[in-house]
């Protein structure tokens, strides 16, 4: 099974996961820029993140022959507080790099004001870069906000199929799929969606336009669950290549339309680190 | 900080370092990108050079998008200064070089240069520290800042990039010792190491020996290319008591020496 986990937190995961994750078939990521669980006091905050993203992550991620991209963006959090709302000027700089698959994640956390103004500026971003975008749904009163969330983006222009949006679960899923964005769900060990009821969605639903992840970042998550999902799959019936479809052909269609998504993209390993790949990091950590 | 050998470490800014080690050069830069571009990137590299000498703060805005324009993969060429370069490497170089040349002020240049760095993803840094040498002239010790950071990181790509005959000429005697270790820690080769054996001194010698001490000590293994320095001082790898773990009590620490000082019979074999 070759998996590529469209939305995974990897700054928040350690390397035996990078290992676990390997040995499962994961050999492709996407990262989004995302809240780290403790609020950012300043944009430096972001500028140091943004820049771990696009550098010392995707060395990390090498190390174990993952291959790692990111989105970049101002999550909807962290857009009410207006320390960090500057962060906002400096994205156009971040959008520019070549690892960046799309502007992530936005969407609504407790729908505020302030919360549209960054949703709405980031959906003109995307156009003006040329990039597509991943959106995630409230955790509370989703249908409402993810309702809203399809307004605002058929509103900004924005093409729906260049448009995940996440966190999808059974009273949100036929709406996103109307609509003609892309529908993602995070199976999570006991809250969002597991893995058993994803299996439903799709027999459901349909394979088309649906992404799975673990969005496992520094909460209770499995970053092997797209794996799990896969297997699910197979004893419900579905095919090898059905599996395929969805844990690896529909990530890499949907990231695609970046224009950056360099699979096997030999450059990471040029340079003086290649004939010591894999021991890098163990060493390095231990140096420290 | 009291190392016996800092002697020859002098704080003033326009110190530079003897080294013969090679650099590389404009027009072999140019040559090795001409034979792999293709029409439309080479038209793409042409009117970004264009926009950059008309108006050097433009790179800033050029310099992200050269992977996509001009191509990743390795840069195919005899030159040995140009080992390990990508396609990309060459053709951010040459965008800088371009910016030296516009006429700004050497400090100028340097901020423009750490710019580009401090902003750049981990491909841009690379180009940016593989192409100081090119720039040298101009800055002169300016860019300094930007090698030493690039030594703080752990990424082998950035390490790598940092330690070539820019650092070999501008790292003062402490800084350049400890280049060469951290390259040991965390496996960039010597080999590629720019200006080691001009630089080479006892007392690296010494801090090299004792890390192989202390590898031995734990039963692990050594890296072999820290016989290059090793080799020619042989008073650090007695000193620091190598031989002596040959007859260890231990028999892990027995065999990693045993293992260690082949590395040394070796690396002499294959020079004699
Ligand atoms: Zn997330």
């Amino acid at each position: 099974m070759r998996i590529f986990d469209p939305h995974i937190h990897m700054t928040s995961r350690t390397t035996d996961d990078y290992e676990a994750m390997y040995a499962a078939g994961v050999r492709a990521l996407v990262e989004p820029a995302f809240w780290l669980g403790q609020p950012r006091s300043n944009v430096g905050s972001f500028v140091d993140y943004f820049d771990s993203l696009l550098g010392w992550e995707p060395f990390r991620a090498a190390q174990f022959g993952i291959e790692h991209f990111c989105t970049i963006g101002l999550n909807p959090k962290e857009a009410n507080d207006p320390r960090c709302v500057e962060v906002l000027d400096l994205l156009p700089r971040f959008l520019a790099k070549d690892r960046v698959v799309a502007v992530g994640e936005l969407g609504y956390d407790s729908m505020t004001k302030e919360e549209d103004e960054a949703f709405s500026r980031q959906l003109e971003l995307a156009l003006e870069h040329d990039l597509p975008v991943l959106v995630h749904t409230p955790h509370r009163d989703k249908a409402a906000g993810t309702r809203r969330t399809l307004d605002v983006i058929k509103e900004a222009g924005v093409p729906a199929e260049r448009v995940i949006i996440d966190h999808l679960n059974e009273m949100t899923v036929a709406m996103v799929r109307d609509a003609g964005c892309w529908a993602a769900f995070s199976v999570y060990p006991d809250t969002k969606m597991d893995e058993h009821r994803m299996v439903r969605i799709l027999q459901e639903h349909g394979l088309e336009r649906m992404l799975v992840n673990s969005a496992a970042d520094w909460g209770r998550s499995d970053p092997l669950k797209t794996l799990k999902t896969g297997r699910a799959m197979l004893e419900a019936g579905f095919s090898d290549d059905d599996v395929d479809r969805v844990l690896w052909l529909n990530p890499v269609e949907f990231y695609a339309q970046s224009g950056r998504l360099t699979l096997e993209d030999e450059s990471i390993e040029t340079g003086a680190s290649a004939t010591f790949q894999g021991s890098s990091v163990l060493r390095g950590a231990r140096d420290n | 900080m009291s190392s016996p050998a800092s002697d020859s470490a002098s704080t003033s800014p326009s110190t530079t370092y003897p080294s013969t080690t090679t650099a590389p050069t404009e027009a072999g830069v140019a040559g090795a990108l001409e034979a792999v571009l293709s029409d439309q990137q080479a038209g793409w590299l042409a009117d970004a050079r264009a926009r950059v000498s008309a108006a050097p703060t433009q790179v800033g805005a050029v310099f992200p998008a050269v992977r996509r324009s001009c191509g990743a993969g390795l840069l195919p060429s005899p030159d040995a200064t140009l080992s390990g370069w990508t396609v990309d490497d060459a053709a951010r170089a040459l965008l800088l070089v371009d910016v030296a040349r516009a006429g700004l002020p050497p400090d100028d240049l340097a901020r423009e240069v750490q710019d580009l760095y401090r902003y750049g993803d981990a491909a841009e840094r690379r180009a940016v520290l593989r192409a100081l040498p090119l720039l040298d002239a101009v800055l002169g010790d300016r860019a300094l800042p930007v090698v030493t950071d690039a030594l703080r990181t752990n990424d082998t790509r950035i390490v790598g990039a940092a330690v070539g005959p820019y650092a070999a000429s501008h790292l003062d005697a402490d800084a350049f010792r400890q280049a060469v270790l951290k390259c040991v820690f965390v496996g960039v080769p010597l080999a590629s190491f720019s200006g080691l054996s001009e630089r080479a001194d006892a007392e690296l010698a010494r801090m090299l020996a004792d890390f192989a001490h202390e590898r031995i000590a734990a039963g692990r293994e050594v890296p072999a290319d820290i016989w290059l320095v090793l080799d020619r001082f042989p008073e650090a790898v007695e000193t620091a008591g190598l031989r002596e773990e040959l007859s260890s009590p231990v028999p892990e620490r027995r065999a990693a020496a045993q293992r260690a000082l082949a590395g040394h019979d070796a690396a002499v074999a294959q020079e004699g």
